[in-house]
C-alpha cells in the first residue's frame, strides 16, 4: 500500500469518483470529482492531536461500528495517504466555524475549512476497472437473528474482533458480556448459493475464510469448541485442502446442514436448530457466539460505471468479460480491463493474479505508442447529401458535422466514429455508406436467405456485442432451439435500416426479428434508442398497409442471456408457424405494388 | 507470438471475384451434426466460388496453410470460412489473409458452430440446411466486400485504475513499475479496500496489510 503512495508514476486521488468518461481507446477523457478532505494531505503527519480535541464521537466504519472515532479521523493506522480527514457532515460546523478545536490543535496548520470539491480532468489510454465488492447484508435472513441477537456477528466483524489492531486488541470477546466465548458456530453460504436471498452464485472465499478463522481461534484459544454449519466445503485452491485438514485435526466440527432457526438462550447464548444432512437427524446446538460467513455482492457503483463505459454485466450483476476463457480480463469495450472482484468473487491471490494480467493487457495495448483505428466507419456520399442534419442528430458520438443553414454536405470525423451505422440507417437520402455493412451487402444476404423456401425461415438481425454474443452463448451452453432462424450480424441494432425489413417481407419472410442490447446497455451509448423508434415506426406502417405488426419483433438480449436467446428463438418459430402461405403472398402483393 | 510478415497487398479484381470457401469440421464439434461435405458441395455450385472444400480444423496451422496454398494456386481474392463464431477467430483468419497478401477485410465467416451445430444437435438435417443457407449468405455478402485500411492515431500511455483495493493496487504498481503513468481513483479516504479490514489471510496466514 505504501508503495502506491510514494511511487513517482502513480497519481492517487482518494475521496474521488469518476463522474464521466468520453472518448475511446487510446485517448479517454476522464472527469474525476475529488471531494474536499479539509486536511492538507501532504503536510499532515498523522500525529493525531486534532482527533484528541474533537468533541464529535461517531461509530468507526473501518471497525464496522465496534469502536468509535471522531469527526476528524484517520481510517486506520496504515492508511494511504497517511493523513487525517474530516467528515464534514458530522463536524459541528465549518461554515460558519463553530468549534475549530482541531484547527487550534494542529501545529502545522494543515486543517483548512475553505477547501472545496475539485473537478479534475485526466486523459488516459486505457482503463482498469477494479471496483471490488460489497459484502452481503444478512439482516433480511431473519432466521439467523443478526441484529436481533448481539452475539450473532458477521464474518467481517469477526475479522475486526480477532485483529490485533482491532477494537478489542485481537481478543475475541462476546459483544454482550465482553468475555471470550467458549463455543463458536460458523454459518456458511450466507447470501450465497440461494435462489431467494443474496446471490445464487458461490462467493468463492467464505469456506476458506472460515477455515482460516477456525485455525486462528484454535491458535489463540486451544480449548474453544467450534462448529461449522455448511452445505459443502469448497477447498479447491492450492494448499487449501491442507488448511481444511488441519482445521479438522484440531477438532473443529464440520456439520453438513444450514441452521433452520437461531434463538437466544437465557445466558444470551444461541440455540441453533439444524438438520444434520449427514446423519438425517435434527440437532440442537448451544453456542456462545455465532459468525455468519457473508457472501459478496457487486459494488454499488457497478451499474453507473457500466453505463458510463458501455460495459456489460452478467445476470448476477458482476462485469462480463469479453470471453470467459480466452479474454478473461478484457471488457468487450476496447481499452477497458477488469481486475479483482469487479468481475466475480475472488480471493486475494486470484485478485492479484488478475490485476497483473489486466496490467499486462493494458501494456500490450499501449506499448506501441499508437492505436490502430477501426476502419468500419461511415462515409458520406457528398453528391447525394441534402444537408438535412438527421445523421448528426442521431450520431451517439457527435462524430458527424453538417451545416444545415449553408447546405454543405455532412462530414464524418472517422477518428470519433465508432461504426454503429445508425446514421446510414436513418439517412433519408441513402447518402451515407456504412463500410463493411453497406446496404447492398446486407440486402444481398437477405436475398440469399429468402430466395428459396422463404416460408420456412426466420430472418433475425443481431447486434455484434449483445444479441449475437447471446446467440453464441446459447451455443456454448448447448441450448437447443429450432433450426429455422438465420442471423444477419450488424455491429449495432441501430444499423438495421427500414428497407432491410421491407425487403425481407417483400421477399416472403414470414417473420423478422430485430435484436440488440438492452436499453441503457448499448455498446454505442444510446444508438439502440433509434432502433426502438424505427421499429415502432415500421409497426405503424405495417398496420396501415394491412400487414400484421406482430410479424416484426424487437427483442433486447444481452451477451449473457443465452437462455433468453433460445427462448426468443422458440417464440419466433411459434410465430412463424402461424403465418400462412396466403398471408405471405398477400404481403408480397402489397409491397410489390 | 507470430512475427508479422509484411506482404504487399494485391488489389482485388473489380469484376468477377474469385471466392474460396472452407467448411470447417472443428473435429466433431460441427461435423457431428452438420454434413460439412454436403455444405461444401452445394456451395461449390454458387457463382464466383472457385474452390469450396470441407476441412478438419481451419484454424490449425495445416488448415491455414491449405487455405493459403489455395489462395496462391487459384488466385483467390476473398475467403469465406464457415466455422466457429467470428467473435472467436475472425482476427486469426484476417491475419491469415494479410500474410497471403489479401486485404484482411475480404474475409467473411459463417457461424456453423455456436449458432448451428451446437444448438441443433438433435436435427442434423435441419442444421445442415441452415448451414447451407448461412454459407450462401456469406458468399452473397463477400462478393460485395471492399478492402478497408486501418489508420493509426497517437495514444496516451497512461492508465486510469478505478478502485484502490488489492486488485487496483496491484494493477497500478505493475503498470507503474513498467514505466506507465497511472491515475488511481479511490472513493474512500484511503486505499486498501476490504482487504485492509481482514486480519490474517489464507493460504499463507499472514497479515493483509
Amino acid at each position: 500500500m505504501t508503495d502506491v503512495g510514494r511511487h513517482p508514476r502513480i497519481t492517487l486521488y482518494t475521496l474521488s469518483e469518476v463522474v464521466d468518461v468520453k472518448g475511446y481507446v487510446g485517448n479517454f477523457d476522464v472527469r474525476i470529482l475529488k471531494k474536499a478532505r479539509y486536511v492538507n494531505e501532504k503536510e499532515c503527519t498523522a500525529c493525531g492531536e486534532c482527533a484528541k480535541v474533537c468533541p464529535v464521537v461517531r461509530p468507526d466504519e473501518f471497525n464496522l461500528g465496534l469502536s468509535s472515532r471522531r469527526a476528524i479521523f484517520s481510517p486506520f493506522p496504515q492508511a494511504v495517504p497517511s493523513a487525517y480527514v474530516i467528515n464534514i457532515a458530522e463536524c459541528l460546523g465549518h461554515n460558519p466555524v463553530v468549534c475549530a478545536k482541531c484547527v487550534e490543535a494542529c501545529d502545522k496548520g494543515c486543517i483548512n475549512f475553505h477547501m472545496s470539491d475539485e473537478e479534475i480532468v485526466e486523459t488516459v489510454g486505457s482503463i482498469v476497472v477494479a471496483t471490488g465488492l460489497e459484502v452481503y447484508d444478512p439482516t433480511e435472513m431473519d432466521e439467523y437473528g443478526y441484529t436481533r441477537f448481539p452475539n450473532v456477528v458477521t464474518s467481517l466483524e469477526f475479522e475486526r474482533l480477532i485483529n490485533a489492531g482491532g477494537p478489542t486488541g485481537g481478543e475475541v470477546l462476546r459483544p454482550t458480556d465482553r468475555k471470550p466465548p467458549r463455543s463458536i458456530g460458523f454459518v456458511q453460504c450466507v447470501g450465497s448459493r440461494s435462489a431467494k436471498r443474496g446471490g445464487s452464485y458461490c462467493s468463492n472465499i467464505c469456506c476458506m475464510n472460515t477455515v482460516k478463522s477456525t485455525l486462528m481461534l484454535k491458535e489463540h484459544y486451544p480449548g474453544v469448541d467450534i462448529k461449522v454449519f455448511y452445505i459443502d466445503i469448497r477447498a479447491f485452491g492450492k494448499g487449501f485442502e491442507d488448511l481444511y485438514t488441519r482445521s479438522r485435526r484440531l477438532g473443529v466440527h464440520y456439520l453438513r446442514g444450514l441452521p433452520g432457526t437461531v434463538a437466544e438462550g437465557p445466558d444470551r447464548g444461541l440455540i441453533v436448530s439444524v438438520e444434520n444432512t449427514a446423519t438425517g437427524k435434527l440437532e440442537t446446538h448451544h453456542l456462545d457466539m455465532l459468525v455468519l460467513a457473508l457472501g459478496m455482492k457487486p459494488a454499488s457503483s457497478t451499474q453507473r460505471l457500466q453505463e458510463m463505459l458501455g460495459l456489460q454485466l452478467t445476470p448476477d450483476g458482476f462485469f462480463l468479460e469479453a470471453h470467459p476463457k480466452l479474454q478473461p480480463v478484457d471488457a468487450a469495450t476496447r481499452g477497458v480491463f477488469y481486475a479483482g472482484c469487479a468481475e466475480s468473487p475472488k480471493d486475494i491471490k486470484e485478485s492479484v493474479t488478475q490485476a497483473s494480467a489486466a496490467a499486462a493487457r493494458a501494456i500490450r495495448l499501449m506499448h506501441k505508442g499508437e492505436i490502430t483505428t477501426e476502419p468500419i466507419t461511415s462515409m458520406v456520399v457528398a453528391e447525394a447529401c441534402k444537408s438535412c442534419g438527421k445523421c448528426a442528430e442521431v450520431c451517439p458520438y457527435n462524430a458527424i458535422s453538417v451545416d444545415v443553414k449553408r447546405k454543405t454536405p455532412a462530414v464524418v470525423n472517422t477518428a470519433a466514429c465508432a461504426g454503429c451505422g445508425t446514421c446510414a440507417a436513418e439517412c433519408p437520402f441513402d447518402a451515407i455508406v456504412m463500410n463493411h455493412f453497406t446496404d447492398d451487402q446486407i440486402l444481398h444476404q437477405v436475398h440469399a436467405l429468402l430466395e428459396e423456401d422463404s416460408k420456412e425461415k426466420v430472418l433475425a438481425f443481431a447486434c455484434n456485442w449483445c444479441s449475437y454474443a447471446g446467440a453464441d452463448f446459447a451455443g456454448v451452453s448447448r441450448l437447443q432451439y429450432p433450426p429455422n432462424v438465420r442471423i444477419i450480424r450488424t455491429m449495432c441494432s441501430g444499423r438495421v435500416d427500414e428497407k432491410f425489413v421491407w425487403e425481407g417481407f417483400r421477399m416472403g419472410a414470414p417473420v423478422i426479428l430485430v435484436s440488440g442490447c438492452h436499453i441503457g446497455d448499448c455498446h454505442y451509448i444510446d444508438a439502440n434508442h433509434w432502433t426502438e423508434k424505427r421499429v415502432a415506426k415500421i409497426h405503424k406502417k405495417m398496420a396501415k398497409l394491412g400487414i400484421r405488426p406482430e410479424r416484426l419483433q424487437l427483442e433486447w438480449i444481452s451477451a449473457a442471456e443465452g437462455v433468453r436467446f433460445a427462448e426468443v428463438m422458440k417464440r419466433m418459430e411459434a410465430l412463424r408457424e402461424q403465418v400462412s402461405f396466403d398471408e405471405i403472398a398477400e404481403t408480397v402483393r402489397i409491397l410489390t405494388e | 507470438m507470430e512475427a508479422t510478415v509484411l506482404v504487399k497487398e494485391t488489389e482485388p479484381a473489380a469484376e468477377n471475384p474469385r471466392i474460396g470457401v472452407y467448411v470447417c469440421h472443428c473435429g466433431l464439434n460441427i461435423a457431428q451434426t452438420v454434413d460439412c461435405r454436403r455444405v461444401a458441395e452445394s456451395t461449390a455450385l454458387l457463382s464466383d466460388v472457385i474452390v469450396s472444400k470441407d476441412i478438419g480444423y481451419a484454424c490449425s496451422e495445416p488448415g491455414q496453410q491449405q487455405i493459403k496454398d489455395d489462395i496462391r494456386e487459384y488466385e483467390l481474392d476473398r475467403v469465406v470460412v464457415a466455422s466457429c463464431s467470428p467473435r472467436l477467430h475472425e482476427p486469426t483468419f484476417r491475419q491469415m489473409l494479410q500474410s497471403s497478401g489479401l486485404n484482411p477485410y475480404l474475409l467473411e465467416m459463417a457461424n456453423l458452430r455456436e449458432q448451428c451445430s451446437w444448438v441443433h444437435m438433435k436435427d442434423p438435417e435441419g442444421a445442415t440446411r441452415k448451414a447451407q443457407d448461412l454459407v450462401k449468405m456469406a458468399v452473397s455478402r463477400i462478393r460485395l466486400l471492399q478492402p478497408l485500411q486501418e489508420d493509426t492515431l497517437p495514444l496516451t500511455p497512461r492508465t486510469l485504475v478505478i478502485g484502490g483495493g488489492v486488485a487496483g493496487i496491484q494493477a497500478a504498481l505493475d503498470l507503474a513499475d513498467n514505466g506507465y503513468d497511472v491515475v488511481l481513483v479511490e472513493k474512500r479516504p484511503t486505499i486498501g479496500g476490504v482487504m485492509a479490514q481482514l486480519d490474517k489471510t489464507f493460504p499463507t496466514m499472514d497479515c493483509s496489510i
